[in-house]
C-alpha cells in the first residue's frame, strides 16, 4: 500500500487504529490483558465498560498518552507504541484531538484564546488562528462567547468550547473520554449531536469511552472493555486495508 | 381515550380524526377507519361522545362527533391520573438467564449478545431521534430509557453471574 511518493493515503475504511494484544499494569494493578482493537478511517466506535474495566487505560494507549507494558499500537502504519517521547507528543498534536470529561480548557484564558491554543502551538500564524477559532464559534452555537473567560462558562458551553479545539487543527482521530459524564441529559445530548455531527464533516475517526449507553448509541458501532480485554460483536474483516505489519 | 382528547379539542368527523391520530400517535402504524369507527359506535353507546346530525351523503363519515359532559369528565380523570407502573418482573431476559445458569450453560455468553442487540435498537432509535421530528424524539427517548433500563440490568447481573450461578444450582 506504499506508493512512490511515500505510505498511500487512508482510505474511508482501512484500519486507522489498533491495538494489539496490549498489556499494561499499574504497579500490582492489571489494566489491560492483551486487549485488541481496530478502528477504521472515520469510524466512530464507542468503547464501553464498566469502572476499572481498563476503558480510559486502552483510550490512552491508542492516543499514545500510554506506553503499554507489552503489545502493539499502530496509527496509520506506525507503531506508536515505538515512537520517542517527542515524536508521540508530535503525533498527539498533530494528528489528534482530546475531549475529557472535565479540566481540559484554561480557565484564565477566553473561549477564543482556548480554541485557537492547538493552532498556535502548531506555530500557525495569530492572525488566522483567530480568524479560524472565530469560524468555529457560530458552528457550536457559541456565537459572541469569543471573549468570554472559560471559567464564566455552563458546562455545556464548556464542553462545545473543548469540541471546537479539539477538531480546530482538523484531527484524523478524535479521543473523547466520558465527554457528556458531568451534563444534564438534554446537554450531554446536544454536546453529543455537534461531536457526531462536526466528526463526520471534519472526516474525522472517533473513539469515545463512555459507560452511558444514550452516548455509546450514537457511534457506529460499540465494544466491551471487560477485565483488561476487548469483547467486540462487530465484525471487523471487511476493512480493506491493514494499519501496518 | 385519545379520541376522546381530539373530540374535546373540537368535534370532528371519523376521517379527520383517524388523520389526525395518525399524526400524532400513529408512528409508521395507522388507525384502521374500521377501528375508530366501532370506538366512536361504542363512546356513543356510552354516553360518551354525540353522534349529532348525520350530513347530507352517504356513509358513517357524515357524522360530526362531538364530546359529552360525561366523556370530557373521563378524559379529565384520565389525564390526572397516575398509570400502574410496570416492573417488569419475570421478564424473558431474566428467565433466559436462571434457565441458562441450572443447565450449567454459558450465559455470559447470552448476555453479552443480548447486549449488543440492545444497543443496535439504541442506535436505530438514536438515528430516529436524530433525523425525525420532535414527536418522534419523544417517543425514541421513551424507547431508549426503557432499553437502558435493560442494560443496566444486564451490566449487574454480569457482574454477578458467579454468585447467581450457585444460588441456581443450589435450589
Amino acid at each position: 500500500m506504499t506508493s512512490p511518493d511515500g505510505p498511500a493515503r487512508t482510505v474511508v475504511g482501512s484500519r486507522l487504529i489498533e491495538a494489539r494484544d496490549v498489556y499494561m499494569s499499574f504497579g500490582a494493578t492489571r489494566a489491560l490483558a492483551g486487549a485488541s482493537l481496530r478502528v477504521g478511517a472515520g469510524e466512530i466506535v464507542a468503547v464501553m465498560g464498566p469502572s476499572g474495566s481498563g476503558k480510559s487505560t486502552l483510550l490512552h494507549c491508542l492516543a499514545g498518552i500510554f506506553t503499554p507494558d507489552k503489545g502493539e499500537v499502530w496509527f496509520d502504519r506506525r507503531r506508536v507504541d515505538q515512537l520517542t517521547d517527542a515524536q508521540r507528543t508530535e503525533l498527539r498534536r498533530t494528528a489528534f484531538g482530546f475531549v475529557f470529561q472535565f479540566g481540559q480548557l484554561v480557565p484564565e484564558l477566553t473561549v477564543a484564546d482556548n480554541i485557537a491554543l492547538p493552532l498556535l502551538l502548531n506555530k500557525e500564524k495569530r492572525k488566522a488562528a483567530y480568524a479560524k477559532a472565530a469560524a468555529w464559534l457560530p458552528r457550536l452555537d457559541l456565537d459572541g462567547l469569543g471573549d468570554r473567560r472559560t471559567g464564566e462558562l455552563s458546562g455545556g458551553q464548556a464542553q462545545r468550547v473543548a469540541l471546537a479545539r479539539a477538531l480546530i487543527a482538523r484531527p484524523r482521530v478524535l479521543f473523547a473520554d466520558e465527554p457528556t459524564g458531568s451534563l444534564d441529559t438534554l446537554t450531554g445530548e446536544m454536546v453529543m449531536e455537534l461531536l457526531v455531527g462536526l466528526a463526520r464533516a471534519e472526516g474525522a475517526t472517533v473513539l469515545l469511552v463512555t459507560h452511558d449507553a444514550r452516548v455509546a448509541a450514537y457511534a457506529d458501532r460499540e465494544v466491551l472493555v471487560r477485565d483488561g480485554r476487548v469483547i467486540d460483536h462487530a465484525d471487523t474483516s471487511s476493512l480493506s486495508v491493514e494499519v501496518g505489519g | 381515550m385519545t379520541l376522546l382528547g381530539l373530540l374535546e379539542r373540537e368535534p370532528s368527523h371519523g376521517y379527520d380524526l383517524k388523520r389526525d391520530y395518525d399524526a400524532l400517535f400513529g408512528r409508521g402504524k395507522q388507525l384502521p377507519f374500521g377501528q375508530v369507527y366501532s370506538t366512536l359506535a361504542r363512546l356513543a353507546r356510552d354516553g360518551k361522545v354525540t353522534g349529532g346530525d348525520t350530513e347530507p351523503g352517504a356513509g358513517p363519515d357524515r357524522k360530526r362527533y362531538a364530546i359529552t359532559d360525561l366523556g370530557a369528565s373521563e378524559l379529565r380523570t384520565w389525564l390526572t391520573e397516575p398509570i400502574e407502573p410496570e416492573p417488569h418482573l419475570q421478564t424473558v431476559l431474566f428467565a433466559k438467564v436462571v434457565v441458562a445458569l441450572m443447565l450449567g450453560r454459558p450465559a455470559d455468553v447470552y448476555l453479552d449478545t443480548q447486549r449488543a442487540a440492545h444497543l443496535r435498537r439504541m442506535r436505530q432509535l438514536t438515528e430516529l431521534k436524530r433525523s425525525g421530528s420532535l414527536l418522534d424524539a419523544l417517543l425514541a427517548d421513551h424507547g431508549l430509557f426503557h432499553l437502558e433500563a435493560d442494560l443496566r440490568w444486564i451490566d449487574v447481573t454480569s457482574a454477578r453471574l458467579g454468585a447467581l450461578a450457585e444460588m441456581v444450582r443450589a435450589k
